[in-house]
């Protein structure tokens, strides 16, 4: 093992984790700020993917496709938000985790009827593709840089609207107290649909982004899902802060793991045993994670208390 | 308006007039539907205990129905090759006797349940909701990728356990072992919902203030109720390990937690046959519109989400126009 | 009450059986994936086989959905043979969907024709009298990528699939032809789609070829990161990755990676031919390998008809061995636990005017059985 493979390893983690930050600040916000658990998040990361590939199939430009996943997850967020997630703000946990699972399956099966059951294709621009050196032996996918870009200059965007706009006085005022803001004479339901539409265009976003290197097919937002949950809840619920850090914490653990387990138990077995042994408990990993954050600190590393 | 009691009269007895009508006219596949049916109530009750009346919104249950599916199936398989489970301290190679399977899968799932419940019990609200979604994807990967037990491929069984002298591979023969234990459920939820420990598990729900000033320790009293919660959903899965002969992973996945949660919210949550409904309509919805679309999930979508925005209380609350029973 | 129904049911059935009562009727019950993840594939068979017997009148088709669960398939199975009374069952994709459901059908003396799974267990231990494979035993195309490997001069391969039984089994049929060194061995996680990690390693292992088995959206994945991470160490894989329902998807990074497969497109011979023409006419796309497993799979079938009625299982079951049937892969031959006996071809991935499909380059493997053969006591 060498120490290079090792620096392009971190750097995968860090991609991994600026990937998972752009699901799950949206999640994170429409939770501190409407009380809501959103499991159709995910989906917005599939309508993000489609979006995209069905416009690059037609115009051919990967920049037209990026744009057209931010607004069709955005418009797909607000429809959904007055249609059906408003009525859903004042209801039990329980009431939203059923809808919004219903909204997954509602999804799920509309993009296969519209799509077709085999995956879309969406690809690399010229510009992107092939590898950088970055210094020494150290090569680096120019594509998975450019998403470290792109959620470095999101993340910095979300801290600055929320530490420094009239908005983010809003959005915070509405993390601790909601009748604090309806009586600052702030139309709620505007700042409701907003916020959700924000996250659901970041939640695109993210989809289109990894579907040009992945695949974009239905279900793709559902593990995605899983790990943004994962996420928010060891950075702390509501927090961006600790919606941030627990990404990249958990993109390099789920990443590093996947390469260091196997070589750890390598030399305490064959490689086929330990290769095998190995993934499956890196496949394990971030939920031992979380469990153990989670024990320690049962609000996560910025949570609360938020219930 | 009907009175709730009348529609669970109704419900329990229609499932069991339907599977011994499909018996008699010859239709062997309704009557798997309506075992089919049991087992998920059975399991979905076992959730309603903490998740209606403790509120515990546990999205981890599929782990107990797993567990209890595999609990059976390896002791099953073992009895079926003679090879030993255990070579020491005694020789153990295990059993196809559902007395004795069911008595691993209690005594199993009790401890599994301890373990996990007084892990999650610490947190509470969603961090409740994900860390018991946490231990359940630790165990599915951990099936996936355990290949002594056929890993992602599944484990099957060929013939079901014995039970006393009935033939159990007789569908109707099957299905009531399942009615018994679905009824046994029932009994038991509402006997527990009924004595002080229920009546201080639903306190705890409220206000625990008010629980901790009298004296009572709500993490205990959270702790068993999520016990036998477990064990509940458990024996539900051991059952649906021996009704299809088969146990595999998908049986932990998030998905099948969802699904037991869809069970409990469509019936109406906080009613001990809430998840009795649930699951007999969410059954019969998928048999009719399957059979009309592979695209039925569609409109199952669009069922749950006007269930959810205009039948506050699920189907029976819409039925019998009253809120959840406190 | 029940008596009435009962005798209604039994007058309807009596009606029925009547009518089926001349010439070798028979039913057919197909559970295949038709909603959910991985659902082209089971589109795929679909088509092909009802492409094959449309013109027969003899032969009823019940067409259920699996949703890809092995409990529903299960059930399902059970409803096909004691609801609809079939006499053959087809159509499952997944090998642990046909693990749960085969035992059980063959032992209550169905036949079970398999369009694609072929677990090693159905092969050697697990064989049966009633159990038919058309598609191939799952190692089969691995291994013929392993003696790809061989006669193109590789002798450092790096290999890589899932942590899942499918996965295994891949790996130890390429390594059971390959007769190189092993650069890595890489289980990765069932559903994964990004490779960077695995790639970053293939990379730092100086290896002369890269072996992979990653079914579904996971190929896509590997494809595309592999070709962005400009290493040009060549890649070999079974036709899953690369077949024609999927070809689109993985796009241009596709291009010209040799695959193993038992069936190509461009296989002259007339069956394939008839095959791809009325495919295509038909359903307006290009037929996959999925769909020629079906379209066999239906043929096989009528050919076993014109000889027995089903209802004579013994005279049936030769019927069905005897393979008498012009296949789209050419020569087609039962080995003596039921799986086919066939060239396994090597193909790449070309580009016909816009189209991404594949042409055959050369046999991998000829006339190629598989390794459980001796495990089977039939």
């Amino acid at each position: 093992m060498t120490f290079e493979l090792c620096v392009e390893q971190l750097l995968n983690g860090f991609q991994f984790g600026f990937m998972l930050f752009l699901m799950s600040a949206g999640l994170t916000l429409i939770f501190g700020v409407m009380g809501l658990i959103n499991l159709a998040h995910g989906s917005f990361y599939m309508i993000g993917a489609f979006s995209a590939a069905a416009v690059s199939a037609a115009l051919g430009s990967f920049w037209f496709s990026l744009l057209a996943s931010l607004i069709f997850a955005s418009i797909a967020g607000v429809i959904v938000e007055i249609v059906i997630i408003r009525r859903l703000y004042d209801r039990d946990h329980l009431d939203q985790v059923l809808a919004t699972f219903a909204l997954i399956l509602l999804f799920s099966e509309s993009v296969r009827w519209i799509f077709g059951a085999y995956p879309l294709y969406l690809d690399v621009p010229d510009i992107l593709s092939g590898s950088l050196q970055i210094i020494g032996g150290i090569y680096y996918s120019k594509y998975r840089l450019f998403i470290i870009l792109v959620g470095l200059l999101l993340a910095i965007f979300l801290f600055f609207l929320i530490g420094k706009t009239n908005l983010g006085v809003q959005i915070r005022a509405g993390q601790h107290d909601r009748e604090m803001i309806s009586a600052l004479g702030v139309d709620i339901s505007k700042l409701y649909t907003f916020l959700f539409g924000l996250g659901a265009a970041l939640a695109g976003l993210a989809g289109a982004l990894v579907g040009t290197i992945q695949s974009v097919e239905v279900g793709m937002g559902e593990p995605v899902l899983i790990l943004a949950f994962v996420v928010i809840v060891i950075g702390g619920i509501g927090s961006i802060k600790g919606a941030f850090m627990a990404s990249l914490i958990v993109g390099c653990v789920d990443t590093m793991g996947r390469f260091l387990v196997p070589w750890i138990l390598m030399s305490l077995t064959d490689p086929s045993t330990a290769m095998s042994i190995g993934s499956a408990i890196a496949s394990m990993l971030i939920y031992v994670l979380m469990a153990i954050v989670l024990i320690v600190k049962p609000t996560g590393f910025f949570g609360k208390g938020l219930t | 308006m009907i009175p709730e009691r009348s529609i669970n009269v109704v419900c329990i007895s229609s499932l069991l007039i339907f599977s011994l009508a499909s018996h008699y006219i010859g239709e062997p596949y309704f009557v798997t539907l309506a075992t089919r049916i049991a087992i998920f109530a059975m399991a979905a009750i076992g959730l309603n205990l903490v998740l209606g009346f403790g509120n515990l919104i546990s999205f981890g249950h599929a782990a107990f129905f797993g567990f209890g599916g595999y609990v059976s199936g390896i002791l099953a398989t073992h009895a079926f090759n003679l090879e030993p489970i255990l070579d020491w301290p005694v020789i153990f190679i295990g059993t196809s006797d559902s007395i004795v399977i069911w008595i691993f899968t209690i005594a199993l799932c009790s401890v599994f349940a301890l373990v996990i419940g007084f892990f999650c019990l610490r947190t509470s609200g969603v961090y409740f909701i994900m860390i018991t979604l946490a231990f359940a994807q630790m165990l599915y990967y951990f099936a996936i990728s355990w290949p002594s037990y056929g890993g992602e491929d599944g484990l099957s069984l060929y013939i079901r356990s014995s039970f006393l002298n009935i033939d159990t591979m007789n569908g109707i023969s099957f299905f009531m072992i399942c009615f018994f234990w679905l009824i046994l459920s029932l009994y038991l939820t509402s006997r527990i919902i009924h004595s002080p420990f229920g009546l201080a598990l639903r306190a705890s729900r409220h206000n625990l203030d008010r629980v901790k000033s009298v004296g009572i320790t709500p993490f205990r009293i959270q702790l068993v109720a999520f016990i036998i919660s477990g064990v509940i959903t458990g024996v539900a899965g051991s059952l649906y390990a021996d009704l299809n002969r088969f146990v595999s992973p998908s049986l932990l996945s998030w998905q099948m937690s969802g699904e037991l949660i869809v069970f409990i919210i469509i019936g109406g949550v906080g009613r001990i046959y809430g998840p009795l409904i649930g699951a007999i309509f969410f059954v019969t919805f998928e048999q009719i519109f399957g059979s009309y679309t592979d695209h039925w999930q569609v409109f199952l979508g669009l069922l749950i989400i006007v269930t959810v925005l205009f039948a506050r209380g699920g189907l029976i609350g819409f039925l019998s126009g009253s809120r959840a029973n406190e | 009450m029940f008596k009435l129904i009962k005798s209604v049911i039994v007058l309807i059935a009596l009606v029925t059986t009547s009518a089926f009562a001349d010439g070798h009727k028979l039913k057919v019950g197909m559970i295949t994936t038709l909603s959910g993840g991985g659902s082209g594939l089971g589109i795929d068979v679909r088509d092909g086989f009802m492409l094959a017997i449309r013109n027969n009148d003899n032969i009823e088709v019940i067409i259920e959905d699996d949703q890809r669960k092995p409990d529903i398939a299960v059930q399902l199975a059970d409803k096909m043979i004691q609801s609809e009374k079939v006499d053959v069952l087809t159509g499952i994709i997944w090998s642990n969907l046909a693990m749960a459901v085969v035992p059980a059908a063959v032992n209550q003396g169905k036949f079970y024709l398999s369009p694609n799974a072929g677990p090693s267990a159905l092969a050697g231990k697990g064989c049966h009298k009633n159990y038919f494979n058309v598609a191939w035993q799952n190692d089969n195309l691995h291994e013929a990528a392993g003696g790809h490997a061989n006669s193109s001069g590789f002798k450092n391969t790096f290999i890589l699939a899932p942590n899942y039984p499918a996965g295994k089994d891949a790996l130890t049929g390429f390594k059971r032809y390959f007769k190189g060194e092993l650069a890595g061995e890489i289980y990765t996680k069932l559903g994964q789609k990004d490779y960077s990690v695995e790639i970053a390693q293939i990379r730092a292992s100086n290896a002369d070829s890269v072996f992979f088995f990653l079914p579904g959206g996971m190929g896509i994945g590997f494809m595309k990161q592999y070709a962005q991470s400009g290493i040009d160490t060549p890649v070999v894989g079974p036709a899953f990755s690369f077949d024609q329902g999927i070809l689109k998807a993985v796009g241009t990074a596709a291009l010209g990676v040799k695959n193993t497969s038992q069936w190509s497109k461009d296989l002259d011979n007339n069956a394939n031919k008839i095959f791809v023409t009325e495919f295509k006419k038909e359903f307006g796309r290009l037929p996959s390998l999925y769909a020629s497993q079906g379209y066999d799979t239906g043929n096989l079938l009528i050919s076993a008809m014109k000889k027995s009625s089903v209802k004579d299982a013994d005279a049936f079951r030769q019927a069905i061995r005897a393979a008498n049937f012009e296949s789209t892969r050419g020569s087609f031959k039962f080995s003596s636990n039921h799986h086919p006996i066939q060239d396994i071809y090597v193909r790449e991935v070309v580009k016909e005017g816009e189209v991404l499909t594949n042409k055959i380059v050369s046999i991998g493997l000829k006339d190629h059985s598989n390794a459980y053969v001796d495990q089977c006591s039939m």
